[in-house]
């Protein structure tokens, strides 16, 4: 889908470590979605995804830029934005 | 002819490590408690397995007490680890104290090794730059207090112990009385009733309520347990009101976040002026703390007595009752002091040789304390 999209539209994002590309407004959440990339691992290791979407589960838990627990659902997607899912 | 040799109040850390120690060495023992084994004191700390030296008592019992929980096969859920603690000299003055106070460790045998400040940086480096240096005290431990209290209340039935739900109404002359009539006999009866005194008002302890904070996981982020060296002199020489560095790193990641120590206050609601304090302090030794999420903060109450002892063994001077006996008084070190305890008032119930003595700890020592008469007038 990003591909068929005109450039001006997208944004490039980092996804543990790879370059993807979403629309622009995409929140966090909804692009570690879109890949299937988990936002975090629970204590006993098993994959989360967001849940609520409206801020308030902060199941949607991941390293943004560094900066751990943010809550993915509540940041949309910036260019250059580096998103680590959180162990 | 008793159905019990012994009968404990409260199935706190303290009660529950008593009814162990005994019930194995072939004492008949019920254990009496109204409320969740291990939910009242015992859930509200840290849970630090921390050798101190106030005084000479406290370092002999701190120490004996440390190395019979490094002698455990704790199941993983009372998350017993050996991160050790590191004091943090912030100046020069605390560095001189660091030395001092590794050689007093040393005369108790208690291992411990002196780091520069490039050494502290080094092996926490979420601590601010500047500090002097500090102490590791490698063999000091952490766990979960509800869970240590749980696994020796299981090991407690295993040998034997009865576990009694009911509020005592009574205790003494050899029996407990519960609410709803039910009488139970005993040749001795053991209060471990933390900061509850309703059954021996003549309890010489004061409340000392503190903060704690628990934090989202940040593995890694702390790695010992950090205490900052101005603690002994805010945490156990002021009177008043006291905020102290202390971080410990949780297995899961998360970080509690403390401390504070307060008179004089009975009620469980958060003091923001202290809490901010506290987390000013914390954030002060640790700039990052400042970005991290907490979940969760709460308080609890310390159980003090005024030469920061607890009181073991016979509670004669406190109640002429010669059947009564105490294991109250820990102000936060019940966690550390609870097998250490239980050792020596089963050595003295059951007239062994100890390999400590008792007699600091006795509560006759406190006869007509200014504490108790205070509190209970």
């Amino acid at each position: 889908m990003p591909e068929a999209m005109p450039e001006a539209q997208c944004v490039q994002i980092y996804l543990n470590g790879m370059p993807r590309q979403v629309a622009r407004g995409t929140s966090v959440a909804a692009a570690l979605l879109l890949h299937a990339v988990p936002c975090r691992e629970s204590v006993k290791g098993t994959p989360r995804a967001a849940l609520c979407g409206m801020g308030i589960c902060f199941e949607c838990r991941a390293v943004i830029n560094g900066v751990a627990h943010r809550r993915t659902c509540q940041i949309n997607c910036l260019d250059e934005m580096r998103v680590e899912t959180q162990r | 002819m008793h159905r019990y040799d012994l009968i404990i109040v409260g199935a706190g850390i303290i009660g529950a490590a008593v009814a162990r120690e005994c019930a194995r060495s072939g004492l008949r023992v019920a254990i009496v408690e109204a409320g969740t084994p291990g939910g009242g004191i015992t859930a509200a700390g840290m849970g630090h397995v921390v050798v101190m030296d106030d005084s000479p008592a406290q370092l002999a019992l701190t120490a004996f007490s440390r190395g019979l929980w490094r002698e455990e096969s704790f199941p993983v859920s009372v998350e017993y680890a050996s991160p050790g603690t590191i004091w943090i000299a912030a100046d020069e003055e605390e560095m001189a104290e660091v030395f001092t106070k590794k050689e007093t460790y040393a005369r108790a045998g208690v291992h411990s090794q002196v780091l520069s400040a490039p050494a502290l940086a080094a092996l926490e480096p979420n601590l601010r730059a500047g500090l002097a240096g500090g102490l590791l005290v490698p063999e000091d431990g952490v766990m979960y207090p509800p869970a240590a209290a749980a696994y020796f209340l299981r090991q407690a039935k295993e040998w034997g112990a009865e576990m009694i739900a009911g509020r005592a109404a009574r205790a003494g002359e050899g029996s407990v009385s519960l609410d709803g009539g039910l009488r139970l006999t005993a040749r001795f009866v053991l209060l471990a009733t933390g900061m509850d005194c309703a059954l021996l008002p003549a309890m010489p302890l004061r409340m000392r309520k503190g903060h704690l904070v628990i934090t989202d996981r940040y593995p890694g982020f702390v790695s010992h347990q950090l205490v900052e060296l101005g603690y002994l002199k805010s945490a156990h020489k002021v009177a008043g009101d006291s905020v102290a560095f202390n971080v410990q790193p949780r297995q899961t990641g998360q970080l509690l976040i403390g401390s504070s120590r307060q008179y004089g206050s009975d009620t469980v609601a958060i003091n923001q002026e202290i809490l901010t304090r506290m987390l000013q302090r914390a954030e002060h030794y640790m700039p990052g703390l400042g970005a991290v999420s907490a979940l969760r903060i709460w308080t609890g109450f310390r159980a003090a007595t005024e030469d920061k002892l607890p009181l073991l063994g016979p509670a004669e001077g406190l109640s002429d009752d010669p059947t009564l006996w105490l294991a109250v008084g820990f102000e936060g070190l019940g966690y550390t002091h609870a097998p250490g305890a239980a050792r020596l008032l089963a050595d003295r119930l059951l007239g062994r040789a100890s390999a400590m003595e008792l007699e600091p700890f006795l509560p006759a020592r406190l006869k007509g304390s200014a504490a108790g008469k205070a509190l209970h007038a």
